[in-house]
């Protein structure tokens, strides 16, 4: 099975450059308004993510690239992204 | 008689909205408040070709109809007719980042169900193809079942095709208008997705320019050095760049008091206009070259999706202190002016995060002090220069504004430990795609903030200048006398001069400390009044304020009248937005107390500190 190779993990884990497809979101783990904007900017299941950047103190936040728009999130919402690293 | 058809203009944030708002309505904008509210309303007027005119109103951006934020709670509001101050509009432009449709196309089929007659933009159809994107906009228009014109609304391109569809829209009978919306973002988004796959003709793969333009500026190293390098070139310009219209404008103030001098006959009325209206107002538009300048490099920023970034740079550090990289734009843009930064403040959504933000934001050096920080650092410190391009002025300049931004992330550092305690809120921005923002944009964006500032000049400051010119004139002192201390202002100065005397303000600066209340570039019209009116003889600008001050205060109190002006909330407007955004007094009062506490350390510390290493002396 590929998830053999490819385990789950969360997007806060990734490397910048690997792309991932999105299993899950953790929405009980984010507040309303945090949830509604992720939607906003295309989080859901099975879109393709790929961390860019990361910010200069801590690699805090981290630039994503979610569909064609790249947004800018804290550490602690990535993790509670759940992604599978493509191969 | 009918008011003219309402046609609003709706759209995600970065779609290029306002570009394409200017590009239909020119300079001609109105820009007024939703009533109750504190989101920002931009209208302006459309003619059509034969003549009949249409209202167009700029919506605050938006992500869809659920709102996250205030500004999209209005827009959301006005769509369904439900906003007070604003009839439902009669049609919708709905504008859509051409490669950005996964995305845009959400918000747009949302809109689409209203039932409004509805023509989509299809805006930056430049940068998409930039981006390799190949687009049919008649599949778009096909699947949507609304009229699509293709844009570049920073270019003029395509407008007059929309004005055209805009024309064919208003002209069509109407049908009945929904008010329910479709709440289910997951289906909305996976239809979206369909849309925008099916409208793609061909993509070939680019490396993209803002990826490549981000790993330089957001490089974790040299990032923050260019953000740091960005801000130094910003505050030396604002300088550098000034002095040549800065004469100009003191030149032409000088020869129209010189003129009205000569004209007028020796008396109150002279002294009113010469001392009174032309010495105050003329000693504060002086500084209008610097605060056009700084404006012009925040709406650069802003205009060429920089500000965003540097948010994302600073977020760990704002967070340290409390604040989140989102508090970082309105502090930006409060260097400017207080005001719309603390307006800007709304896009933060945790409140205690946005309270502080407000709270701190007066500590940004605005564009108001300007005016007291050049008088006095042009009449105090010599005009050396250090290293090539660094001159010693700029260098104290450029020290204030590092004091007053220490100032602030140590008192939010205070505030978050004490009275607005509570984990920091959080940071989810877009980074929109670098572009260069046109000139005609940057011009009408510096052109409204001249209007506000010289409206500023020409109510609150004459206003003022007026009321102390009478109350410094009245009564009038006998041979022997000083006219500064024998007025009825004389007098309240006495009061005020015996809190201040200690940190070294003598009866002048009482004096204009007073007026300076309403705004803090008064303080320096306000003193241009006092010491005209004082020496008569020196009338007509014949000699400089710069020089008269050099007479009359030693380098301490000078310094020390720095130090204050960093601090001291000096401003009713700044007071008045703060009351309106945090509905109530608690903390504008809140805010003026603690500002005015650390004025009176920081001024008292910096006059005996100098007096202390021997610049006590005139």
């Amino acid at each position: 099975m590929n998830a053999h190779f490819h385990p789950e993990t969360s997007l806060d884990r990734l490397t910048v450059g690997t792309r991932a497809r999105v299993c899950a979101v953790d929405w009980i783990a984010l507040d309303e308004g945090e949830g509604r904007r992720l939607k906003h900017f295309g989080f859901d299941e099975g879109v393709i993510v790929e961390p860019l950047h990361l910010g200069p103190f801590g690699r805090d936040p981290i630039a994503v690239r979610v569909g064609r728009m790249t947004v800018a999130i804290r550490r602690k919402h990535a993790g509670a992204i759940r992604v599978t690293p493509l191969a | 008689m009918n008011p003219p058809p309402l046609v609003a203009v709706a759209g995600s944030p970065n779609a290029g909205k306002s570009a394409l708002f200017n590009a239909l309505t020119g300079a001609r904008q109105k820009v007024g408040n939703y009533p109750g509210v504190t989101v920002e309303r931009h209208s302006g007027r459309l003619t059509l070709a034969d003549g009949r005119p249409v209202e167009l109103v700029d919506l605050p951006g938006a992500y869809s109809l659920e709102p996250a934020s205030p500004d999209e709670a209005v827009t959301r509001d006005v769509l369904l007719g439900k906003q007070k101050g604003e009839r439902q509009p009669d049609a919708l432009v709905i504008v859509l980042d051409a490669s950005n449709l996964d995305n845009h196309l959400r918000f747009a089929l949302q809109l689409i169900e209203l039932g409004l007659p509805t023509i989509i933009a299809l805006n930056m159809v430049d940068l998409a193809k930039r981006d390799g994107l190949e687009l049919d906009p008649q599949a778009v228009e096909r699947e949507l079942g609304v009229p699509v014109v293709e844009t570049i609304a920073v270019r003029r391109r395509g407008i007059s095709e929309l004005q055209a569809a805009v024309d064919d829209m208003l002209s069509a009978p109407r049908c009945g208008v929904h008010k329910q919306v479709k709440a289910d973002l997951v289906h909305l988004q996976r239809r979206a997705r369909e849309i925008a796959t099916a409208a793609v003709i061909s993509e070939t793969p680019v490396r993209r320019w803002t990826h490549r333009l981000d790993a330089v500026l957001l490089h974790p190293f040299f990032g923050p050095l260019i953000l740091a390098a960005i801000m130094f070139v910003m505050f030396q310009a604002v300088f550098a760049w000034s002095q040549v219209p800065v004469d100009w404008i003191s030149s032409g103030v000088a020869w129209l008091s010189a003129q009205a001098s000569a004209a007028l006959p020796s008396g109150l009325l002279r002294s009113l206009i010469v001392d009174g209206a032309i010495a105050g107002v003329g000693a504060v538009i002086t500084f209008l070259p610097q605060i056009l300048i700084l404006f012009f490099f925040i709406l650069l920023l802003e205009g060429t999706g920089y500000m965003v970034r540097a948010a994302f740079l600073m977020d760990k550090l704002m967070h340290g202190v409390g604040l989140s990289g989102r508090a970082f734009i309105p502090l930006l843009s409060s260097f400017a002016c207080a005001v719309p930064g603390i307006m800007a403040t709304r896009t933060i959504d945790d409140p205690k995060d946005r309270l502080t933000t407000i709270l701190v934001a007066p500590l940004m050096t605005c564009s108001a002090r300007l005016p007291v920080y050049t008088l006095i650092i042009a009449a105090f410190i010599p005009n050396t220069r250090l290293v090539w391009g660094v001159g010693l002025q700029g260098l104290v300049m450029f020290g204030l504004y590092v004091i007053g931004i220490a100032g602030a992330l140590l008192a939010a550092l205070v505030l978050r430990r004490g009275v607005l305690k509570g984990d920091g809120g959080g940071f989810m921005m877009e980074l929109p795609k670098y572009q260069w923002p046109t000139l005609k944009d940057l011009i009408i964006g510096i052109l409204t903030r001249a209007q506000i500032f010289l409206k500023r000049a020409g109510t609150i400051i004459l206003g003022t200048t007026i009321i102390l010119w009478a109350l410094a004139s009245v009564p009038q002192a006998a041979p022997g006398q000083k006219q500064s201390e024998v007025s009825i202002a004389g007098h309240i100065a006495t009061g005020i001069e015996t809190v201040v005397r200690p940190i070294g303000f003598n009866h002048d600066i009482a004096l204009a400390l007073l007026p300076a209340m309403a705004a803090r570039e008064v303080a320096v019209s306000a003193i241009a009044t006092v010491y005209s009116i004082d020496s008569p003889d020196e009338r007509g600008g014949a000699t400089k304020l710069q020089d008269k001050l050099r007479h009359r205060w030693s380098l301490a109190t000078a310094l020390a009248f720095l130090a204050w002006f960093v601090f001291a909330p000096q401003c009713i407007s700044t007071i008045a937005v703060t009351r309106r955004e945090t509905n109530g007094w608690k903390w504008p009062l809140f805010m003026v107390t603690y500002l005015f506490a650390l004025a009176y350390l920081a001024a008292g510390a910096t006059y005996w500190i100098a007096v202390a290493v021997g610049l006590g002396g005139m």
